[in-house]
């Protein structure tokens, strides 16, 4: 069973769908309880940061002791940006704090949110990313970006006016700052790569 | 860098059962293209970046049919949809997110009352609400109005709202900048000069909202030719373009007109 986090925030159709879509087994978990015993969380999300930490602060304990038992997790756009330890965007919310470094606006100067498909320059081999190649593009919807201390989380990154990043791996975690579940067959493929690391 | 977008529009007509596309000519003329989740579904295989649904009977009572379609596309199309047609207020907005939709785009129902498009993007975000404007050009200038040159020249561009049967007297670029300041996050800006005409988008429109808002804007109205894409692409920062007859009668595939513009330098997702 691979749970979606349900806390609240937005549109779980598409991502319930796309997993579905790969044969996953997706069910919208929205207690914290309801994570013990998945074989993968997924972690989406649109709004605002602070938001959304308002919302998913209930399930932190229960995603700490997950992303500790090693359970692979897979955070979507917001859920990419909560990893973080804090966001320009919620000054004073702090995020799980999983990746250490903040989030950032865009700069003055590029199209804000950056809406659209764009290319990724992938940064190193990763599970997740397997048959996913520099040419290929994804969907982002987006106006504040990661900014991690440590630069080898970084998976995959793209170009908006400066380098975003677009993929993070760290372990069991991965992140992306696209929707895979919006990104035609390529995102299937991330969906379906991610959902079989949940059957190592 | 971010990729020029290709949208196909159906136009639906929830009138019966599972809703059918229409294509009207100056809203005489009526085609049909096909069934809703059926052509939104080849739309996607053929490489659709985005799918706007707008429901041209707009009723109250049919909002249960285009519910059903956008479950139904979900379920098996996999980029964002968007979806319009007489929503009116942020309840309305949740039913269609709901079923699936990660856009809604409104028109008549903002321009009515601007707080709406505040409303849809405090609970679910700026990309989540697209507005549409339909714009007339009108040469006799006014004071205060946002002027733009044109080889016809100088005009400003009127809003129209119901379905283009009514007229503002609101400047379309100036409402365009306001939509952004409410929170909209992108604007879908059809030229009612040139729909239906197929003479091609109307570049001085496209290229002044382009410049005069930060937010994507979506060229629409008068594309007949991959040609007419490529012109707009060229000419203007639109960041995406949108055709309904082209591809609905199957004068062209989507994924050749995106070969075609790559072959020309245009940034396309292939």
């Amino acid at each position: 069973m691979i749970a979606i986090v349900d806390y609240g925030m937005g549109n779980l159709f598409s991502i319930y769908n796309a997993l579905h879509h790969v044969e996953a087994d997706p069910r919208i978990i929205s207690e914290p309880e309801g994570l013990a015993g998945a074989a993968g969380i997924v972690v989406p999300g649109v709004g605002a940061f602070g938001r959304c930490m308002d919302q998913l602060s209930r399930f932190g304990v229960a995603l700490s002791q997950a992303l500790e038992e090693g359970t692979p997790i897979l955070g979507i756009c917001i859920g990419l940006q909560v990893l973080f330890e804090e966001s320009e965007e919620s000054p004073g919310t702090p995020g799980l704090g999983w990746i250490k470094g903040r989030v950032v606006r865009l700069p003055d100067g590029v199209m804000i949110p950056q809406m659209g498909w764009n290319s990724l320059s992938i940064k190193r081999p990763v599970q997740v990313l397997e048959g996913i190649s520099d040419k290929d593009m994804f969907y982002f919807v987006h106006s504040y970006y990661g900014q991690p201390q440590d630069r080898s989380v970084i998976a995959a990154t793209t170009e908006h006016g400066v380098e975003v990043i677009a993929a993070i791996a760290k372990d069991n975690l991965f992140a992306t700052q696209f929707h895979p579940e919006k990104s035609g067959a390529k995102g299937l493929k991330i969906l379906e790569n991610f959902v079989r690391s949940t059957r190592c | 860098m971010l990729a020029r977008r290709i949208i196909p529009c159906l136009d639906c007509d929830l009138g019966v059962p599972g809703g059918r596309v229409v294509k009207g000519i100056e809203f005489k003329e009526i085609r049909y293209a096909g069934v809703p989740w059926q052509l939104a579904g080849k739309y996607y295989e053929d490489g659709a970046d985005e799918i706007v649904f707008l429901d041209i009977t707009a009723s109250h009572e049919r909002r249960e049919t285009m519910v059903s379609v956008i479950k139904k596309t979900s379920e098996s199309v996999f980029v964002p949809l968007a979806v319009g047609g007489g929503i009116r207020s942020a309840k309305e907005a949740r039913e269609v997110f709901n079923a699936g939709a990660d856009k809604i785009t409104v028109n008549t129902s903002a321009l009515k009352r601007p707080e709406l498009i505040s409303e849809i993007s405090d609970r679910y975000g700026n990309q989540a609400v697209v507005v549409a404007i339909d714009a007339k050009r009108r040469y006799t200038l006014e004071p205060g109005r946002e002027v733009v040159q044109t080889p016809e020249g100088p005009c400003w561009f009127e809003c129209s709202f119901y379905g283009g049967r009514k007229f503002t007297g609101i400047d379309a670029v100036a409402w365009a900048k306001r939509a952004q300041s409410l929170g909209a996050g992108e604007i879908l800006l059809t030229s009612m000069d040139r729909d239906g005409t197929y003479d091609g988008f109307d570049i001085p429109l496209t290229d002044a909202a382009a410049k005069r808002v930060r937010i994507p804007v979506i060229a629409s109205g008068g594309c007949a030719s991959p040609d007419h894409m490529l012109e707009v692409f060229q000419k203007t920062d639109a960041s995406a373009a949108l055709a309904a007859s082209i591809f609905h009668f199957g004068e062209w595939n989507i994924q050749d007109v995106k070969r075609y513009l790559k072959e020309r330098g245009v940034n396309v997702r292939l």
